[in-house]
This record gives structure tokens, C-alpha cells and sequence, in this order.
């Protein structure tokens, strides 16, 4: 009733995917000066 | 741990390690503030002390609240742990274990600009050195070093900086085309992106970054007055009015494809949203406005007292996004773009953005440094794009850095956002890659809960 819970990847058992690396290296992305990590998507998220 | 924050009338709870998102409503709020360090008895008195005036606060309103909390506990979405008790430990094995991998280059195709702005961390995009042009054979080989040190990546990113790469564009192009020649035999991708202050784009720019460039990132400040303050040529002419024009161009032909509209805000534009608004006004949509990051003792510098007007900007920023979205038109700031369902997954999060190990930068005679922030700064040379990395002392530290790495990020809450923020930050503010950039930090985590409240407002509005 009063919790709404988003729903979001589960970062604990993110780790089951073993960090493919193909993901965009953030520092490429936009600013090239402060680091955007939580800004990039996963290409293997399922 | 957990992070519980009010923003713009959602009471939002952030689980740090498990990245679960909660928006809950006053009472809820309270208890699991209290949670961890009370007994259910005493936060069912303070909550009736609190609330129970209300006609839908009682005892067992509360129990089911607290019951509630206790299943989000169980199920790992509230006060979750670590995954490990050495996450710094976990962090540097990860990246020990892809040590020879690189999957991005910064190539810096002209040390060289046509540009003088008084903020340029590369020194007029000289780097605190002599002008230089990258040759072909240059950018050949550094592609060739890319693919031979990339493994089994596939997706591989090359951008073309400087400087100004426009003023080494034919070079530009021929790199591209032999990267082209290989990438399906090597079974490669290549991702280019090219970043420039627009002063000498015109149609084949266009058509050809169009075609083949990933992302470009233009640099625009926002108003004419704040862009060009800064932003001039060598006679001291503003810059303005020359690409904006051309900026327009190029997006309007780029048919959807990524692009960014790249500003900096200084200590002179403290309302820098004005700037964002500005771009949005131009018929940008996708924009990305960084705070400038140079000497303390520089006139543009950002102070402590700015702090208050840029958290309030932010906000203002964020509120202001989501009524353009309920009116259908939309824009992006890059620091926003939060994909809380598809982001990225722990390794990258502890890792961070790879600098001096996945990722470096090339200068135009081809030796390789950590990053493009640190070109010039010739102890943190790690090599050159024939012998590979020659200084394995000067990459050890990057592979050490990461989101555990120093103390004082262990027990924040935004560590799996940021993952140990920028290497070159830290070192220009605290002269150790390993230090803490603490005015960045603060911006970073006030951005953090204004992109995550917006996400919050999307969903419980539809938008």
C-alpha cells in the first residue's frame, strides 16, 4: 500500500552475466569530462 | 545500505547495492528510516506518535508497513549487502583478468585548434606542446593496435578529438575506410564518434559523419553571449554565430541518429539551465552540460558558494523535462538518461570507465596515455601503438581504480553510479588519480537523485 517499487535490474544478480564488455566505454558517450557509467546501457542485459 | 531523499514530492528510496528504487509515502518513509535501528515496538509507538491523527494510520497499518519492509528486506530490494565483503578485491580481479584488453581509443588526430577558449583543458588543444597532425599511417596502425589488443571484444570505439579533428578531416576519413576493410574479416564493429567545435563543418562533414559516425558530440555553450564569452577565435571573435548554423544542419540531415550537444557551465553561467533551454530553443534535443574542471584560482572556476545555485538548477532542469515530456517534446540531458531496467551490470559499475586498461588515448605521433585528459603530462605516457604498453608501473594504479577503491566512497550511496568517478578529475583536483574530487562528487550525487525522481515521476505518471 504505501511502497511502490520500481521495477529495476537486480545488481547482485547482475553478476551472473560475467561482464561481457561490450557495453559503450562511458567516457565516449557525451561529455568526455565526468564519468556517466550509470548513464550506459547494457547490450547483453537479458 | 540504503539512500532516502524528497524531491519534488516523491519520498524515494535507493537500495544501493541491489540498485532497487522505492517511492513510498510519508509514513512508510519514516520507518525505514528507523528500521535498522529500532524494534518494531518502538517504531510502531513513533509512528502513532507521528501520524496517528490520520484516519488511515493504526496499529495494524503499521504492522502491514512493517511487514511489508521486512519482505522487500528477504527479497534483497531493501538494506541489501555487498555482494562480497571485498568488492575492491572483486573489482581489481575483474579487471586483472581482461588486463590486456583495450576496446576504445581517443584518437587525436590535430593538436591543433582553430579555436582559443580560455577554458580548454588541452591548452588550445595543444596539449602543453607543439602543434601536431596525426598521419594516416598513424591512424592505421592505432586501429590495427586496437584490433590486435581487443580480444574477443567486438564492439570496438574509436573517437576522433583533438584539437580540432575537422582541421586533420581527410585523415579522419581514411581511417574510417581502412577500419571499414577489415572490421568483417577481423569480426569487428567499430563505433566512431566525432567531437568538434563545428567551425569547419560544411555538406561533405556532414554527409560523411552522417554515414559512418556512431555519435557526434558538438560543442556548444548555450547563449550567444555565454558561448562566445569564452569560445573565440585567435582574433578574438566569437564563434557563435558561425556554428550554430552548421550545428543545425548537421542534425536536422543525421536523421535520428545519436548526437549530443556538448556544453560547459563555468562560475560564469551558474544558471546554466538558461543555456540548456537555449539549445532546446534551437531545436536541440539531446544535450549534455558538464561543470567546467580547471584551476581553483581560475576566474571560471566553480566555487563553494555556486553549490546551492547549481543543485537548485538542477532541479529546476529535471522538473522542467518532465513537463516537456507530458507536453510530447521531450529533450535528453545526458546525466538523466538513467535506464534503471537495462543498465549496466555490476563488473562495469565496480570498474568504472576503464581508463589506462580498456580505454586510452593516442596522440598524433602515437604514444598512448590513460586517458585524453592526460596527454601531455608525460609520466602518465604508458607506451606507444607499436610496442603496446611499455610503462606497466604507470597503468598499475588504473587497473587499482575502481568504485571500492577509496575509502571514502566504500560508504556512499551513489558508488554503483558514479563506479569511482573520473581518474583525471581527481588527479587535477587532488594530484592523485586516487584522491577524491569531493565538489564533483557532490554535483554527481545530486544529479543521481534528480535522474532517479524523474523515473519515478515517468512511471507514476505514464509519461
Amino acid at each position: 500500500k504505501r511502497i511502490k517499487t520500481m521495477e529495476t535490474r537486480d545488481l547482485r544478480k547482475s553478476a551472473a552475466s560475467g561482464g561481457c564488455g561490450e557495453c559503450q566505454t562511458s567516457c565516449q558517450s557525451a561529455c568526455k569530462t565526468s564519468c556517466g557509467v550509470a548513464n550506459q546501457k547494457c547490450e547483453n542485459s537479458n | 545500505m540504503i539512500h532516502q531523499y524528497k524531491l519534488n514530492g516523491y519520498n524515494i528510496v535507493i537500495d544501493t547495492c541491489s540498485g532497487s528504487v522505492h517511492s513510498v509515502d510519508d509514513v512508510a518513509y519514516d520507518m525505514i528510516a528507523m528500521y535498522e535501528s529500532h524494534t518494531a515496538e518502538e517504531i510502531e509507538a513513533e509512528i502513532l506518535r507521528r501520524y496517528g491523527g490520520r484516519p488511515d494510520v493504526n496499529a495494524a497499518e503499521v504492522r502491514e508497513c512493517l511487514d511489508d519492509i521486512a519482505r522487500l528486506k528477504a527479497e534483497g530490494k531493501l538494506f541489501s549487502e555487498d555482494l562480497q565483503a571485498d568488492m575492491e578485491g572483486m573489482a581489481y580481479e575483474f579487471k586483472r583478468s581482461r588486463q590486456n584488453i583495450v576496446k576504445a581509443l581517443c584518437l587525436h588526430v590535430a593538436h591543433t585548434c582553430n579555436l582559443n577558449c580560455e577554458y580548454c583543458f588541452a591548452s588550445q588543444g595543444k596539449y602543453h606542446g607543439e602543434r601536431a597532425i596525426m598521419t594516416a599511417e598513424v591512424g592505421r596502425r592505432a586501429i590495427d593496435f586496437l584490433v590486435e589488443n581487443s580480444g574477443t571484444r567486438r564492439n570496438l570505439e574509436v573517437d576522433f578529438f583533438g584539437g580540432e579533428p575537422l582541421m586533420n578531416w581527410e585523415v579522419c576519413k581514411e581511417i574510417v575506410a581502412y577500419a571499414r576493410s577489415i572490421e568483417k574479416e577481423k569480426n569487428k564493429n567499430f563505433r566512431f564518434t566525432l567531437t568538434t567545435n563545428g567551425m569547419l563543418i560544411d555538406d561533405d562533414v556532414i554527409d560523411f559523419a552522417n554515414r559512418e559516425m556512431h555519435n557526434v558530440v558538438l560543442s556548444l555553450d548555450g547563449r550567444k553571449e555565454i558561448h562566445d564569452r569564452l569560445r573565440r577565435d585567435y582574433a578574438g571573435r566569437g564563434s557563435y554565430d558561425v556554428i550554430v548554423p552548421k550545428f543545425q544542419k548537421l542534425v536536422a540531415a543525421r536523421g535520428g541518429r545519436d548526437y549530443y550537444m556538448r556544453g560547459t557551465f563555468t562560475h560564469n553561467n551558474t544558471d546554466f539551465t538558461n543555456d540548456i533551454f537555449h539549445m532546446a530553443d534551437l531545436g536541440f534535443t539531446e544535450l549534455s552540460m558538464e561543470p567546467v574542471v580547471c584551476a581553483p584560482d581560475d576566474p571560471s572556476a566553480l566555487t563553494e558558494e555556486d553549490l546551492p545555485v547549481l543543485f537548485e538548477q538542477y532541479e529546476i532542469l529535471a522538473k522542467d523535462m518532465l513537463r516537456r515530456k507530458r507536453e510530447g517534446k521531450p529533450i535528453t540531458f545526458y546525466h538523466y538518461m538513467l535506464d534503471l531496467k537495462n543498465g549496466p551490470c555490476i563488473y562495469k559499475r565496480i570498474t568504472g570507465c576503464g581508463s589506462g586498461t580498456e580505454y586510452m588515448a593516442v596522440t598524433p605521433w602515437g604514444e598512448l596515455y590513460p586517458c585524453h585528459q592526460f596527454v601531455g603530462d608525460e609520466k602518465y605516457s604508458l607506451g606507444n601503438i607499436w610496442d603496446g604498453v611499455t610503462h606497466p608501473e604507470v597503468q598499475e594504479p588504473f587497473k587499482s581504480c575502481n568504485a571500492y577503491a577509496r575509502p571514502e566512497c566504500r560508504d556512499c550511496w551513489a558508488r554503483l553510479y558514479c563506479s569511482g568517478g573520473c581518474a583525471a578529475n581527481a588527479y587535477h583536483a587532488t594530484g592523485s588519480i586516487g584522491g577524491v574530487y569531493d565538489y564533483g562528487c557532490r554535483l554527481f550525487k545530486k544529479r543521481i537523485e534528480c535522474a532517479v525522481m524523474m523515473q519515478v515521476a515517468e512511471e507514476e505518471e505514464g509519461l
